[in-house]
C-alpha cells in the first residue's frame, strides 16, 4: 500500500474490504441483495435489514471493545441483555410506563457493569471468571423477574425502540450508530482512549505513572453494561416481550468475534470501535446472506464458521508476514536489484 | 572457528538495525559485543537465536550454514541465550523453569522429586540459596537472572550468549557469575557477552567486537585495546569526561540547603523497618545496599506503590498524602522504576504517548494533552536524552533496551517534579548516555529538584550524591555525609554486621 490513507481509515481498511467482499459474495448468490425501496416512508431492503438486525451485536461489540482493550473480557453481556429486558418488561407489565421502563433498564445495565468492574478492578478476580459469575447467575435473576414465563407487554411506545423508524431509518440502527459515534468521540476527543490503552498494555506501569487504573477498569465494564442495556431494550421491544432464557443467548460470543474480526487484540491495548462495529456488520451480513442465498439452514453454522476462519487467517499478522516473506524471497531470487529499490 | 557470521543485514521499518555485519566466535573464548544503545547488539543476537529472521547474510556454526527459525531450534543446534530481560515464567516454580521442556519422567509422569533434584544440581555451582519448589516470581530479578543463566548453560552445548546478564546483579553476584563463565570457557564453549559495563569487559573478555549504527566497526583482542580507544570506537568520537568523578565536592560543607521533605518512621511490616528521611531542596540522596536489601522497597513506600504500616510525610507547608502513586504525583513526586519492562514502559504505545502518559494522568482524562504538545515534548526529550529512534511514533517496545530506559526517564522529567526517585537510572545505558544522565542530574538539582538515587554502581552513586544512606537487611543502617562519602566507607557500611553506625 503505497498511497497514503489517513491513519483512521488505514486502521479499518481490512474490515471495509472484508465487508465489501462478503456483500459481493452474497450478491452473487442473491442478486437482489442491494435493492433498496421506500415503503410507507421507511427504507426497506436486505441491507437495511442487516443494519437493523446487527444492532444487538454491534452494541455489545462497542462495549466489548473497551473491555478487551483493557485486556479483559465481558462474558456477561448476553445475560445482562436478558436482565435489562426483563426489568423493562416488568415495568411495562406493572404499568409504570415507557420512561421508567427505559430508565430502570439502563440503571440495571449500569449496576451489572459496576458489579463486574468491582470484581475485576477492586477484588482482582480474572475478568473471564468474574464475568462468568453474572453470565450464569444472571439468567436466574432474569427468570426471577419474569417469574419463569415469557413476560409480554403491549406498549406501542416501547415497541418503537425495536420497530420504529427515524427519517426512514430503523430505530435500532440509529441507536447503535449514535452510541458508537458517541463512545468513539468520547474516547478519542478526550484522553480516555489513551489511558484505556495504557492500562490494557501494562496496568502496573500505568498506575505508577499516575493513571487511575481501578476507576478506569470499572468504567469500561460499566460502559459494557450500558451497551448491553441498550441491546436488551431493543431486543425486548422488537419481540414485545422478555424471554429470560433466550434473550441475548450466546450473543457475547458474537460480540467477542466482532471485536476480533475488527482486528482488536485480545491481549489488550490499541482498539478501534469503528472496526468492531464493522466486524458486527460482517457477521450479520454473513448470517443474513446465508439465509438469502437459500442454503439449507443446517449449513448455516458451518458456512459461517468457514468464512470467519478465512477472514481471521487473512487478517493475521503472522500470515501476512509469511506472505510478504515468501513474496520478497521469490522476487529476490529473480531480480535482486528491484528488491533493494523497494527497501528504500 | 566455532561461529562465523558474514554480511548479516536486518531492516525494520525506518531502521537498518544491522548492515552487513560480520562476527567470529572461537571455541573457548569470551567475546564481548559492544556498542551504543541501539547499535544493533540485541538484534544480532536475536538473528542468531532465531527470534528474528535476517534479511540477508550467512551464519555458520562449525562450518555448517544454519538458519534457526526459533529459539528452541537454536538451542538444539547448541546456541543458548540469556536475554537482557529475564524471560522465564514467573508463576512456575524454579525447578519447573529449569527443567521446562525436558522434565524427568517416571512411568510417563513428570517426577517432581527427580525434577527438584535435577534443578538443585543445575543451580549447585552458583552459590545461591534458592528453594527450587517456590515460584520463580517470588525471587528477586537477580536470582531470576541466575536461574535463566543456569538454564541456558545446561541447554546449550556450544555457544552461550549473554545479553546484559549483569545489569541487575551486584558486585558479588557478578563475580560469582564470572567464575561460572570462565569455567564454561575453559570447557570449550564460545561465549558472547554483551554489556555496558566496560570494567567487566576488560575483566572477562578475550576479544571485543564493536558495532555502531548497525555496522561492524572493529574486532580486536581485549589486551590490544584500552578504555579510551574502545569508547572512541563505540561512540565514533572521544568522550569529554566519562564520569565526572567526585563531581559533588563532599569535603566542603556548602550553604545549608533548606529542608523540603521529611518522612518519619516510614515502614511496612515484613518489608522495610521504620526509617526517617529528610531531603533538602536541590539535594541528592543516594541509597546504597545489596540487591534485596530493601532499597527499591523503600522507594516504593515513598511513592505510595506499597502501603505503609506506619509513617508520615510532610513538607514546608504541612502533611503530604502519599498513599498511592496518584497522591504522590499530586504532591510533586516522580519515580523512575528499576524494572522498566514491568513497571516502566507501556510497550505497545508510541514514544510520544509514553512520555506524555504521566502528564496526561495528572491532568485528568477530560483535558487531553494536545497532539502538538505531546509531539513537542517527545521531540525535546528525544534530543535531550539522545533517544535513538526513527521517529516519535515508534512503539516503545521496539526500541533497544537502553533507549526504553531513557523514555521512562523522559516521562518523569516532563512532569518537572520537585522530588524525583531514580531507581537504577543508568541500567543498560551506554557510556555516552551514562555521562549525559549524570550531567542531567546535576542540572536538575541546580534548578532546585531533589533526588533520591538508587544504584548498584557505587562510583556513580558517590559521584552524584550529597549524602548516602546504606540499607541492609530491610533497614536503613547508616547515613554517610560530607567527607565520609567514599567508596570504602560505603562498602564497609554495606558489609558491616552488628554495628549500627559507621563513622
Ligand atoms: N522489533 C523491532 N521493530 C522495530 N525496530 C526495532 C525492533 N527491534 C529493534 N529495533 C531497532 O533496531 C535498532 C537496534 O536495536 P537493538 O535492540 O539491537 O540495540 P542494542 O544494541 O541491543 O541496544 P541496547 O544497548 O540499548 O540494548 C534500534 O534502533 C531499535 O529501535
Ligand atoms: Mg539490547
Amino acid at each position: 500500500m503505497s498511497f497514503a490513507l489517513p491513519p483512521v481509515l488505514r486502521r479499518v481498511a481490512p474490515q471495509v474490504v472484508t465487508l465489501v467482499a462478503v456483500c459481493v459474495l452474497v450478491t452473487l448468490f442473491f442478486p437482489g441483495f442491494l435493492d433498496l425501496r421506500l415503503s410507507d416512508g421507511r427504507l426497506v431492503g436486505p441491507v437495511i435489514d442487516i443494519v437493523k438486525r446487527s444492532a444487538p451485536v454491534a452494541l455489545l461489540a462497542i462495549g466489548m471493545t473497551l473491555v478487551i482493550a483493557t485486556k479483559g473480557i465481558d462474558l456477561s453481556v448476553g445475560t445482562t441483555m436478558a436482565i435489562t429486558g426483563a426489568v423493562a418488561a416488568w415495568c411495562l407489565d406493572s404499568g409504570l410506563g415507557v420512561g421508567p421502563a427505559v430508565a430502570l433498564a439502563i440503571a440495571t445495565g449500569l449496576v451489572c457493569g459496576l458489579w463486574n468492574g468491582g470484581l475485576v478492578a477492586i477484588i482482582g478476580i480474572q475478568p473471564i471468571v468474574a464475568t462468568l459469575i453474572l453470565m450464569t447467575a444472571g439468567r436466574g435473576i432474569a427468570q426471577l423477574i419474569t417469574e419463569g414465563r415469557i413476560l409480554t407487554f403491549n406498549d406501542a411506545g416501547f415497541a418503537w425502540f425495536g420497530s420504529g423508524a427515524i427519517l426512514g431509518v430503523p430505530v435500532p440502527a440509529v441507536i447503535w450508530v449514535v452510541t458508537g459515534v458517541a463512545l468513539a468521540l468520547l474516547m478519542r476527543r478526550t484522553a480516555l482512549g489513551l489511558l484505556v490503552e495504557a492500562i490494557g498494555v501494562n496496568r502496573r506501569a500505568s498506575a505508577i505513572a499516575g493513571v487511575n487504573a481501578t476507576v478506569l477498569l470499572i468504567a469500561v465494564y460499566v460502559a459494557s453494561g450500558l451497551c448491553a442495556a441498550f441491546a436488551g431494550i431493543i431486543t425486548t421491544a422488537d419481540i414485545r416481550g422478555a424471554d429470560a432464557n433466550n434473550a441475548g443467548l450466546w450473543l457475547e460470543l458474537d460480540a467477542i468475534l466482532a471485536v476480533v474480526i475488527g482486528g482488536n487484540s485480545l491481549l489488550g491495548g490499541r482498539f478501534s470501535i469503528a472496526a468492531s462495529i464493522l466486524g458486527a456488520l460482517i457477521i450479520q451480513t454473513i448470517d443474513t446472506g446465508i439465509l438469502l442465498a437459500g442454503f439449507p439452514s443446517e449449513y448455516n453454522l458451518v458456512i459461517k464458521a468457514a468464512l470467519v476462519v478465512i477472514i481471521l487467517v487473512l487478517q493475521s499478522p503472522q500470515f501476512m508476514a509469511e506472505v510478504f516473506f515468501w513474496r520478497r524471497f521469490g522476487r529476490k531470487n529473480l531480480a535482486p536489484d528491484t528488491v533493494k529499490e523497494d527497501a528504500r | 572457528m566455532l561461529l562465523t557470521i558474514r554480511s548479516l543485514t536486518k531492516t525494520f521499518p525506518g531502521t537498518k538495525a544491522l548492515d552487513g555485519v560480520r562476527f567470529d566466535l572461537r571455541a573457548g573464548e569470551v567475546h564481548a559485543l559492544l556498542g551504543e544503545n541501539g547499535a544493533g547488539k540485541s538484534t544480532l543476537i536475536k538473528c542468531l537465536t532465531g527470534a528474528y529472521r535476517p534479511d540477508a547474510g550467512e551464519i555458520r556454526l562449525d562450518g555448517q550454514p544454519i538458519a534457526p527459525r526459533s529459539t528452541s531450534e537454536a538451542q538444539e543446534l547448541g546456541i543458548g541465550t540469556v536475554y537482557q530481560e529475564v524471560n522465564l515464567l514467573p508463576n512456575l516454580t524454579v525447578a519447573q523453569n529449569l527443567c521446562f521442556g525436558r522434565e524427568p519422567r517416571r512411568f510417563g509422569m513428570v517426577s517432581s522429586r527427580e525434577m527438584k533434584r535435577m534443578a538443585q544440581d543445575m543451580l549447585s555451582g552458583y552459590g545461591i540459596d534458592v528453594d527450587v519448589s517456590r515460584d520463580l516470581g517470588t525471587y528477586s530479578v537477580a536470582i531470576q537472572q541466575i536461574v535463566a543463566i543456569a538454564r541456558a548453560v545446561a541447554l546449550s552445548g556450544k555457544v552461550l550468549i549473554l545479553d546484559e546478564p549483569t545489569a541487575s546483579l551486584d558486585a558479588r553476584e557478578v563475580e560469582m557469575l564470572f567464575d561460572v563463565v570462565r569455567g564454561l570457557r575453559d570447557r570449550g564453549l564460545g561465549i558472547v557477552f554483551v554489556t555496558h559495563f566496560l570494567d567487566q569487559v576488560f575483566a572477562l573478555s578475550d576479544r571485543i567486537t564493536v558495532l555502531r549504527n548497525g555496522c561492524h566497526i572493529v574486532t580486536e583482542d581485549t589486551a590490544a585495546l584500552d578504555r579510551v580507544r574502545l569508547i572512541e570506537h563505540m561512540l565514533g568520537r572521544a568522550l569529554e569526561d566519562e564520569v565526572e568523578h567526585r563531581a559533588v565536592d563532599h569535603g566542603v560543607a556548602g550553604p545549608v540547603k533548606p529542608e523540603m521533605l521529611a518522612f518519619d518512621a516510614m515502614s511496612r511490616r515484613g518489608v522495610v523497618e521504620p526509617f526517617d528521611l529528610r531531603i533538602a531542596k536541590g539535594e541528592v540522596v543516594g541509597l546504597a545496599g545489596l540487591l534485596g536489601s530493601g532499597r527499591t522497597e523503600s522507594a516504593e513506600l515513598l511513592f505510595g506503590i506499597r502501603g505503609t504500616t506506619t509513617g508520615t510525610a510532610r513538607d514546608e507547608v504541612g502533611p503530604v498524602r502519599i498513599d498511592s502513586p496518584r497522591a504522590a504525583i499530586a504532591a510533586g513526586f516522580g519515580f523512575a522504576p528499576e524494572d522498566r519492562k514491568t513497571d516502566g514502559i507501556v510497550a505497545d504505545l508510541s514514544i510520544r504517548e509514553n512520555i506524555a502518559l504521566a502528564l496526561q494522568a495528572r491532568r485528568g482524562w477530560a483535558r487531553p494533552v494536545s497532539r502538538t504538545e505531546q509531539a513537542r515534548l517527545a521531540e525535546t526529550y528525544i534530543k535531550r536524552l539522545d533517544i535513538r529512534t526513527s521517529d516519535a511514533e515508534k512503539a516503545v517496545g521496539e526500541l533497544s533496551g537502553g533507549n526504553q530506559q531513557k523514555v521512562v526517564l523522559a516521562r518523569w522529567l516532563a512532569m518537572n517534579p520537585r522530588f524525583l526517585i531514580l531507581d537504577e537510572p543508568t541500567r543498560g545505558i551506554d557510556v555516552g548516555a551514562h555521562a549525559e544522565i549524570l550531567r542531567l542530574i546535576h542540572e536538575l538539582t541546580a534548578e532546585g529538584m531533589s533526588l533520591l538515587v538508587i544504584s548498584s554502581e557505587l562510583d556513580e552513586l558517590i559521584a552524584v550524591s550529597d549524602r548516602v544512606i546504606v540499607v541492609r537487611d530491610r533497614a536503613h543502617v547508616a547515613e554517610l555525609t560530607g567527607a565520609d562519602v567514599t567508596t570504602e566507607t560505603v562498602v564497609r557500611a554495606i558489609a558491616d554486621h552488628g554495628r549500627e553506625e559507621v563513622a
